[in-house]
């Protein structure tokens, strides 16, 4: 008998478990109908008012069955790119904002972070001057900054960014740090030995050395900006997923948010994969 | 200074690593001339890596100098070159990238084609042209320091500095390396400073051998003139009438004399030390 190999067998079984969780949620799911007896008792239109109108409305507020779901997820994505004013945006776009903060944010935190992590790297002072800032300001939740930034910045979608870039910069600055400070001796005799200019040696010794721990803390950032994104655009709102699922929310369409959660969890899973490809690159045997 | 003909001289280095501790070695003074194949032996503690270091540029001894041409040997420099015990390869460059890094740190301005020529022919030196695109972590611990000994000699180095260079390999590849590493020497003239625990390997390479007495308070006690004529085999080298002369010479000094001279030396009863320069087989050693 042919056996099968363990990554196949694994994306059957994989398979199977999604089929047993849809179907788990379709019985649950699934209402007996009710006889809507009770509706007498109370006028019609207070029961409209307290989200429990006769007929589909019933169907509508409760959880949503897979048809519902299904119906949802191809109308957001038989058009992602509706604008219909501020409430009301197709889900490419609101992915397309909370994407482009995150990666402005990432951007501008690795502009600061990997300069600034091979200063303190290579400078055992200013490691020991910095350290304690840095392990005072990296165990803050980076929505706590959220009221300074609002107040400082003035502007709800920078302070998203800053959020992000504030959040994404620890992971980046100590893996950066950490990297150059440790680049093998013998390497760095050799080129005292070929006496190699500073910058050379920054960039052909350091930097190469020092890539898979930089990028590790990269990767690492990202998934915590992509975790913070949806918290810090729930709270300033506008535009993005995470506004774009509260606002769901709020209209009661459970069906959007459980379309949104998922999109996020996709969206990130897609981010760290790209980051472990950057990471292959990169690394080396040694 | 009179340092007029000589091409390294080391007078009265020491190093001590602590202020309260005896000095690892002290008292060290040997004479270098241009194209000599120099290798120390001693035990381990005793400093040879240290003394290799000074020279190297890459540690400050405690006391005395090393002079080279005449100028004093102040941080690593591209006139010396140094293959290191552990290859000390960049992973992530090819064979050829890390061989070229070294030549243009040396000629920055070489083209690109020069470079990589000047690297390949280094490369072929020590039989390795074929292995130019791998990386470090796809060739044996011997092919690896082949890499680092091309590396080293690429840079033309005036003085070439070996610590251990052969430690880590097995006997066969060990022997190989050495006849190349003999024949390259032979062809390019090159003045040499090896560190070496093989007694074998010493008196197959070197012109002459110092041997240096137990640390702390290690010191070169005796400077042994090879005795066994140029052009020395791996295969035959055993048979010269000189070897055994030479090569039980050796030995007694590491398994016994070195052990007596430390001693002495804590004692403070080597002050005015002479270093006896032997000549195995040809004149009885002096006690």
């Amino acid at each position: 008998m042919k056996t099968l190999s363990i990554k196949v067998k694994g994306a059957i079984l994989s398979v199977m478990i999604l089929l047993i969780c849809l179907f788990i949620w379709h019985l649950a799911t699934t209402q007996k109908v009710t006889p809507s007896a009770s509706v007498s008792t109370n006028s019609s239109e207070y029961n409209a008012l307290m989200g429990q109108g006769s007929g589909e409305t019933v169907q509508k507020t409760g959880f949503p069955t897979l048809t519902q779901m299904g119906q949802t997820i191809y109308k957001q994505l038989s058009h992602p790119f509706y604008d219909n004013g501020p409430n009301d945006k197709g889900i490419g776009i609101q992915l397309a904002y909370s994407l482009a903060r995150v990666g402005l944010g990432f951007l501008l935190a690795m502009l600061v972070a990997i300069p600034f992590g091979f200063w303190i790297g290579m400078s055992p002072l200013a490691y020991e001057a910095f350290n304690p800032f840095i392990q005072i300001l990296k165990p803050i939740s980076p929505l706590a900054w959220m009221p300074i930034a609002l107040y400082t910045i003035k502007d709800s979608s920078v302070s998203g960014i800053f959020v992000i870039f504030i959040c994404s910069v620890w992971p980046m600055l100590l893996n950066t740090a950490f990297g150059v400070g440790s680049v093998r001796k013998e390497l760095l005799n050799v080129t005292k030995t070929l006496e190699v200019s500073p910058l050379r040696k920054a960039f052909l010794v350091i930097l190469p050395s020092a890539a898979p721990t930089i990028l590790t803390g990269m990767r690492i950032s990202m998934g915590i900006a992509w975790l913070v994104i949806v918290a810090a655009e729930m709270l300033v709102g506008g535009t993005g997923i995470g506004y774009f699922l509260w606002n769901e929310w709020n209209n009661l369409a459970l069906s959007s948010v459980i379309f949104a959660i998922l999109l996020i969890g996709i969206v990130g899973m897609l981010l760290d994969i790209a980051f472990s490809k950057l990471q292959k690159v990169v690394s080396y045997a040694d | 200074m009179l340092i007029e003909n000589t091409f390294l001289k080391v007078i009265n280095l020491s190093k001590s690593y602590r202020t309260d501790a005896p000095p690892v070695f002290e008292g060290i003074n040997f004479e270098i001339e241009k194209g000599e194949f120099v290798c120390i032996i001693g035990h381990s503690g005793c400093g040879k890596t240290t003394i290799l270091n000074v020279l190297a540029g890459l540690e400050e001894a405690t006391g005395g100098d090393a002079i080279m041409l005449g100028k004093r040997i102040q941080g690593p420099g591209l006139e010396r070159g140094v293959v290191f015990q552990g290859h000390a390869l960049m992973p992530w460059m090819t064979v050829l990238q890390n061989v070229a890094f070294a030549v243009r740190s040396k000629y920055p301005d070489w083209s690109k084609e020069k470079i990589y020529e000047h690297a390949k022919k280094y490369l072929g030196m020590v039989g390795l042209v074929n292995a130019e695109g791998k990386k470090p972590s796809e060739l044996s611990g011997g092919m690896k320091q082949r890499v680092g000994i091309a590396r080293a000699f690429a840079i033309e180095p005036k003085m070439l500095l070996l610590d251990e260079p052969f430690g880590a390999l097995d006997a066969l590849t060990r022997g190989v390396i050495q006849d190349e590493l003999l024949k390259i020497c032979k062809e390019t003239e090159q003045t040499v400073f090896m560190i070496t625990h093989d007694v074998d390997e010493a008196i197959l390479l070197s012109d002459k051998i110092m041997l240096m007495s137990n640390g702390p308070n290690a010191r070169i006690a005796e400077i042994v003139v090879n005795t066994l004529p140029k052009g020395r085999q791996r295969a035959n080298l055993h048979h010269d009438p000189m070897y055994y002369p030479m090569r039980n010479h050796l030995v007694d000094f590491l398994v016994n004399r070195s052990k007596d001279l430390q001693v002495k030396g804590s004692n403070g009863e080597l002050e005015d030390y002479q270093i006896v320069t032997v000549f195995p087989g040809v004149d009885m050693p002096v006690a």
